[in-house]
């Protein structure tokens, strides 16, 4: 979740009231924000993916400004008419989309910017997917001649000073050499050619999304009028972001203006007319379990800034969650306050199970502590070198696509190389030690619907100075005897364990364990000193011997 | 306790060694004495010494003996010794250290102290003897005379021994120098007067088949016992900590009516996202947040209107009244094997497989996030997740369950907050008060499956509440572990000793 920082100061006054700390420390997460600390001067909150309008002071003040019932309702943010044009030409098929607007009379400060860039980059990040869905580029629109044209060129021939260099650079030489280049060139990777916006002088402005020119794409104090631009892969997401960056240019005192766009058809943007969406009264109070009327209904959606109409719901263009009348039934309750709720408890009656697995390996485990040993848990993640290496042992076993630990890369397909592990890391502590784990190992299987057989085992491992093979046999003997089992030990050859000495248990001529005393080579290989006799016993298996 | 019923306790040890401590005595001449195993001695002196009855004075003595190295060059002559030998008339370096048949390293020394000690000069490779070396090829060195002394005592050793030891100090396992503890005993004012009071001879000490069928406790006292002394601790067997809370968790939830849901850890993509209408480029479903099974593929579920009922949930919304993402919809991504990295996909296949309509399900497990291990990350952890599928729920039901549920987990006040899960709406964050360290914690999320979510696997929109927790964390609270790495670091002595979860 992304943090902003917000100008405490300013924001009041962007609320229009002074508001106590303690009344804001009580408020704003009932909005739907987590609130990291206010201080003197700043906010620090995280705002939930769902409210990247509130990214800016601008948008947080008006959310916060409706919900204190401040200024509430759907606010009015007129568009008026430019001649001016944004041609849409051989655009690149991974990067076809383009909306564009014109903000007027802004008056910038070192604030002001500050907090237009922390806009700009925390919605590159969250709702456009760190520019893999778009790019937003805000150019001072004295420096620019319209119409401008939204086109692509190959890379040899795109030739401009980018932002943050002091000399002008090929579009190759800014995928190579330029921090932003470096960053975001595996977006378009691949692409001989690049988006770019062209003025009426065929001047480069920008090479999106990467990074615009020095020399006509930097706002700076003197800006007045801005030309914004939003393009990219998801039309839907850049017209929000779009939106979210002309409201809150809006909000310090711009006059948004719009531009055609021409596509094919000729698009008029920004579009910032109400979203319209059918809400029936009804459905919200029985998702909510309230008695509603309409004039409440539409009360509590002004208080989040909308409005409500003829069982329909007017929602402003930067909105970007409300996809269903769910989500409208959310901002009521969010209205209504969470706090508000009198919770119920409904009387419906269900039985209680737990599931059979739990029912018998809990049952195995009992007897297992009866018998002394300690409960290990290890992760399901190993390597290659604990499973096999030190095992002196060749399993099969399914990898990681992407783990970022080498040491955890393969799934495990055996446990007793885990238990292994826990004796060489408690070699300090007390012996005898007795330890087992029931878990889940993984095996390729093209039958499952995820292609891999998960199954669950038991195993266990005893050492001190004088253990032997008896000793674990006791144990195996004591189990089958307690589940009324009998078994019989066939003789096997095993790389982990001595020859002679391991044996697999058959039980109803299913072959379900191994048991056997672990060979010193093994042993050492693991740096342990003792001898170790281990048991591992499918436990799936068993339970379907069982049943 | 009044110095007869002292003596009454004395076990049979400390009184066949309490005689024997007439005035200051050492340690093994007392061993000697009592012709006694020396460990029931340490024993018996330890007790009295609990008791106050004896002092022990206890004097480290430093031991100067010959180290492995040591031994053999006693056997065999030091290295400069055996290099002397050799040397009757000019050698090249090749040429010592074959005749003088030493390793490579033995060599080294030995020729390094020669040199040092000016016994030998070497030109162009070619060693020849020094007009002091001459002289000292007839003679014992220092050293030889120093190490035929050995074992000596430290505080034994004259000036020059001590230079001379120096030197072999820092040659490898020549030397070797241990402290050896000496014990001095004697009586307390307290074991004066003890000695002088008669002790009744004729006690019990264990009681046997013999005393209890012979009936000699009708006859004679037992010896009374030192009710302090020291019993070594004994382990018993032990679930793991983990276990017993889960253990404690599901028992909440099945009292409260839910079933046990149990599945894979390796999941569709489908299961772990699609169903639950994360969209395809979602940055969860990265390289860099979840674990991806490598070189394998899943398949969609058999029934197929699931998967094409998910795919126009997330293409447009399909009958379920949402504007959906709007994006194309690909099998490829839904294939894709995942760890889980939620238990939640065990939710949403019970709703697809559901017959009964209310019902109440909940399930611990694992889930999975790539991350890289540190003292407050794991990679894998326990998840808690319970779902209420019920036509009539709604948003105030989910609170009330919510109070119950945390109720029966020991928190009377919980407060309810808005927050944003993808597959939920009125999701809500549950603050509770943790009355132990007097302070609001959060402690799980919860919400209700959206219509995206559930419509595409029941055909209808029915509400589904749902609420959950990570389990380590509050492990960690309850226990005071220093980080969750400690939770899973398998440490036996914690295992052992840790107290049972409440």
């Amino acid at each position: 979740m992304p943090t902003i920082t917000l100008d405490k100061n300013y924001l009041l006054k962007l609320v229009g009231k002074k508001i106590s700390d303690k009344e804001l420390n009580e408020r704003i997460p009932m909005l739907g924000t987590d609130l990291d600390k206010i201080d003197k001067d700043e906010i620090i909150v995280e705002v939930y993916p769902n409210r990247p309008d509130m990214l800016s002071e601008q948008g947080f003040a008006r959310a916060l400004s409706s919900f204190l019932g401040i200024e509430t309702g759907l606010r009015k943010y007129e568009v008026k008419r430019s001649n001016s044009i944004c041609r849409v030409d051989k655009t690149l098929k991974s990067w076809p989309y383009v909306v564009t607007a014109i903000v007027k009379g802004l008056e910038f400060n070192d604030e002001r910017i500050r907090e237009i860039v922390q806009l700009q980059e925390k919605l590159h990040i969250t709702h456009l997917r760190d520019r893999r869905k778009g790019g937003i580029g805000i150019y001072p629109l004295d420096k620019i001649a319209m119409p401008i044209t939204f086109t692509s060129e190959s890379l040899d021939n795109i030739n401009f000073r980018p932002l943050e260099s002091n000399k002008e650079m090929t579009g190759k030489e800014i995928l190579e050499n330029h921090d932003a280049g470096k960053k975001y060139k595996h977006i378009l990777e691949g692409e001989d050619k690049y988006p770019v916006f062209i003025d009426a002088n065929k001047v480069i402005m920008s090479m999106p999304p990467i990074i615009n020119s020095h020399t006509v794409g930097k706002v700076d104090e003197k800006t007045r009028d801005v030309f914004v631009e939003c393009t990219g892969t998801d039309l839907n997401a850049l017209q929000q972001c779009l939106n979210i960056v002309i409201t809150s240019l809006a909000d310090m005192g711009g006059e948004i203006y719009s531009m055609d766009v021409l596509y094919k058809d000729r698009l008029v943007s920004p579009n910032l007319r109400p979203m319209k969406m059918k809400l029936d009264v009804s459905y919200v109070n029985k998702l909510l379990g309230l008695k509603l009327g309409s004039r409440e209904v539409k009360k509590f959606l002004q208080k989040m800034g909308m409005d409500y109409e003829n069982n329909t719901a007017l929602i402003p263009r930067y909105r970007v969650n409300i996809l269903h009348p769910v989500d409208l039934a959310g901002e009521i309750a969010i209205a209504h306050g969470y706090e508000n709720f009198v919770e119920e408890m409904p009387d419906v009656s269900t039985i209680g199970e737990e599931s059979k697995e739990s029912v018998f390996f809990n049952k195995i485990m009992d007897l297992l502590v009866g018998l002394g040993f300690t409960e290990v848990k290890t992760y399901h993640l190993t390597n290659e070198n604990n499973l096999n290496k030190k095992m002196e042992n060749e399993v099969k076993f399914i990898s990681l696509e992407n783990s970022l630990n080498a040491d955890y890369s393969i799934l495990r397909s055996w446990l007793i190389p885990s238990l292994m592990e826990v004796l060489s890391k408690n070699k300090h502590h007390e012996y005898p030690q007795k330890i087992f784990e029931i878990g889940t190992l993984f095996e390729e299987d093209g039958k499952e619907e995820s292609g891999i057989k998960e199954f669950t085992r038991l195993s266990l491992v005893i050492t001190h100075n004088k253990v032997d093979f008896t000793e674990v046999k006791q144990v195996l003997d004591s189990l089958f005897c307690n589940l009324g089992l009998s078994y019989e030990i066939e003789r096997v050859k095993h790389n982990s364990f001595i020859e002679g000495r391991v044996g697999r248990v058959v039980v109803n001529g299913r072959k379900i364990a191994y048991i056997g005393e672990v060979h010193p080579k093994v042993i050492s290989n693991w740096d342990l000193e003792l001898p170790v006799v281990a048991l591992e016993l499918n436990l799936s298996e068993l339970m379907e011997v069982l049943s | 306790m009044d110095i007869q019923d002292i003596a009454n306790s004395l076990h049979h040890l400390e009184r066949a060694i309490l005689p024997l401590i007439k005035k200051e005595i050492s340690f093994k001449d007392l061993v000697e004495k009592s012709k006694l195993k020396e460990v029931n001695v340490l024993r018996a002196i330890q007790w009295l010494q609990d008791k106050k009855i004896i002092a022990i004075k206890e004097e480290g003595k430093e031991i100067i003996s010959l180290g492995i190295n040591g031994e053999k060059s006693l056997k065999e002559g030091l290295p400069e010794r055996r290099i002397l030998d050799v040397l009757d008339k000019d050698l090249s370096l090749d040429e010592i250290e074959k005749e003088a048949k030493l390793d490579k390293n033995e060599f080294n020394i030995g020729i390094g102290i020669l040199k040092k000690k000016g016994f030998i000069e070497i030109k162009d490779k070619i060693v020849s003897l020094s007009a002091g070396g001459k002289k000292s090829k007839k003679k014992e060195l220092l050293e030889e005379i120093f190490i035929k002394k050995l074992p000596i005592e430290g505080l034994k050793l004259s000036e020059e021994d001590k230079l001379t030891l120096n030197g072999l100090r820092k040659r490898k396992e020549l030397i070797s120098i241990n402290i050896i503890k000496e014990r001095t005993i004697w009586l307390t004012e307290l074991g004066e007067s003890l000695s002088k009071v008669a002790v009744d001879e004729n006690l019990i000490e264990g009681v046997t088949k013999e005393v209890i069928l012979g009936k000699e406790w009708d006859k004679k006292k037992f010896r009374s016992y030192n009710l302090d002394s020291f019993a070594p601790r004994v382990y018993p067997g032990k679930k793991h900590f983990v276990s017993q809370a889960i253990d404690y968790i599901k028992k909440v939830w099945l009292e409260m009516g839910f079933k046990e849901m149990k599945g894979n850890l390796v999941q569709t993509s489908f299961w772990n996202f699609d169903a639950l209408f994360t969209a395809q480029d979602h940055p969860v479903r990265e390289l860099h947040d979840t674990f991806f099974i490598k070189g394998l593929k899943g398949k969609l579920p058999k029934d197929e209107r699931i998967s094409n009922r998910v795919r126009m949930v997330h293409e447009n919304g399909g009958d379920t009244g949402s504007l959906g993402w709007g994006y194309k919809w690909d099998p490829k991504e839904a294939l894709k094997l995942v760890l889980r990295t939620h238990t939640t996909c065990l939710s949403v296949k019970t709703l697809a497989d559901l017959k009964n309509m209310p019902g109440k399900f909940f399930s611990v497990g694992k889930v999975f996030r790539n991350e890289t291990v540190d003292w407050s990350h794991l990679f894998e952890f326990n998840q808690v997740e319970g779902i209420v599928v019920d036509p009539d729920a709604n948003f105030k039901h989910l609170l009330g369950y919510l109070k119950q549920y945390y109720k029966k987990l020991g928190y009377e006040d919980v407060k309810f907050r808005p927050a944003f899960f993808p597959y939920t709406s009125q999701s809500t964050e549950c603050i509770v008060y943790d009355k132990e360290h007097k302070k609001w914690i959060e402690f799980g999320g919860a919400g209700i499956f959206r219509p995206e979510v559930v419509m595409p696997l029941l055909g209808k929109d029915i509400p589904v509440l749902a609420w959950g927790q990570g389990l380590e964390r509050s492990i960690l609270n309850y226990y005071g572990l220093k980080g969750l790495r400690e939770i899973y670091d398998n440490d036996l002595k914690r295992l052992r000793e840790m107290k049972i979860w409440r």
